[in-house]
């Protein structure tokens, strides 16, 4: 679809090319912003238009998981993450901006020099449509009976991998409960986001105001609050870092 | 007395049973179109965290209490491994579904349905749990705040 020469461009090319391009124009806003909360809105658009473009490369599994996870859960979490944080990022004084710099040209032109020996888009003798790949598109029709190849591949053929996937999501909570809380609660803390003083004795208590209903799980608070003293050092440093 | 969030409040009680159901959609569909545990998991979880940015948190832990959330996140991992361990048990490889029925398609329909309700648990727990955690911290956000 996409091999057709110079001569006529096809409508999605046009769409293709226009998407890329608001994903360059969003990047670079993104870069000069200075209000956190305008950034994590144009993250959560650079997401959307990303599972925009994925949709027309036809990869929609991906464009699902995208706009739902990059588009929607992530821009709420990094939300919810900024309210702990000032409003507004300090600006980075030039001599500080050298050497990521540095590191992005010569990135850059790594992964330029290296795109041409990249396959054509949609090439019939590109690895992912020659080695196992052509053999799950084959397979999968008599061996599992299902019309998605993605999650033939996805659950059966790679359940190792989509195994550990799930384990890496398990330990990234288990980081996050164990550092924070469930409640936000764990260990002490306190912070000045704003000018406005929270810290890990306003965090439950004010809780407890909003609902007198949950007080009927305070046992399971007060272990909440009782285990993770090793985390104390760690949340203490974090915030006056 | 006069709430400058009712038309968000209404049209959001229409909207979150509609996104759970949808979730589940997504979920017992995968087989046959996009989607998964993972999508579903996040669509059900977001659902959660649209009630508790609409109507508060402590309401929404009292609909989704946090102590699911241990329950959850374990019991799918859980799920997950115990049917690798299940198909070693009945004779054949750690995660092969093929043992599962006399037919292997399918005994790869169950071994595909379980593992993918295991994601779900897990994905839908961790994503509330990072919500609850940082929403947790700070004080409520006034109108005027933003």
């Amino acid at each position: 679809m996409m091999f057709s020469s110079n001569a006529h461009i096809l409508p999605i090319q046009i769409l293709d090319y226009g998407l890329l391009a608001i994903l360059v124009v969003v990047a670079f806003a993104i870069v000069r912003m200075r209000s956190l909360f305008a950034i994590v809105m144009l993250q959560g658009v650079y997401s959307l238009v990303s599972a925009a473009w994925f949709v027309s490369l036809d990869a929609v599994d991906v464009a699902f998981t995208e706009a739902a996870v990059g588009a929607g859960v992530s821009t709420v979490l990094m939300l919810s993450a900024m309210l702990l944080a000032d409003r507004q990022s300090e600006p980075v004084p030039m001599s500080r901006q050298i050497g990521p710099l540095a590191i992005v040209i010569i990135a850059g032109a790594a992964m330029l020099y290296a795109v041409g020996d990249m396959p054509a888009y949609g090439s019939a003798t590109s690895p992912a449509n020659s080695y196992v790949g052509i053999d799950y598109l084959a397979r999968t029709a008599e061996e599992i009976h299902i019309p998605n190849v993605v999650t033939a591949v996805l659950a059966s053929y790679r359940g190792y991998d989509t195994f550990g996937e799930t384990v890496v999501i398990f330990a990234a909570g288990l980081g996050v409960l164990l550092l924070l809380g469930l409640n936000g609660n764990a260990g002490r803390w306190d912070a000045q986001p704003n000018g406005q003083r929270v810290s890990n004795t306003s965090a439950p208590t004010m809780r407890n105001v909003h609902s007198p209903l949950e007080s009927s799980e305070s046992p399971q608070d007060a272990s909440e609050t009782a285990k993770p003293l090793k985390t104390d050092v760690k949340t203490k440093g974090q915030n006056h870092a | 007395m006069h709430d400058p969030h009712v038309l968000l409040r209404v049209v959001s009680k229409f909207l979150i049973p509609l996104i759970a159901l949808f979730a589940l959609y997504v979920q017992f569909h995968g087989d046959y179109g996009p989607g998964g545990g993972f999508q579903a998991g996040v669509i059900l979880a977001s659902s959660v965290i649209l009630y508790a940015l609409i109507f508060g948190l402590p309401a929404a832990k009292l609909a989704f209490p946090p102590r699911w959330i241990r329950i959850g996140m374990t019991l799918g991992v859980l799920l997950y491994g115990g049917t690798g361990v299940f198909s070693f048990i009945l004779g054949g490889e750690f995660l092969n579904y093929g043992v599962f029925a006399h037919d292997p398609s399918h005994g790869q329909h169950y071994g595909i349905l379980a593992v993918e309700l295991g994601v779900l648990c897990t994905v839908a727990s961790v994503m509330v749990a990072i919500f609850y955690a940082f929403g947790s911290r700070q004080a409520e956000t006034s109108n005027e705040d933003w």
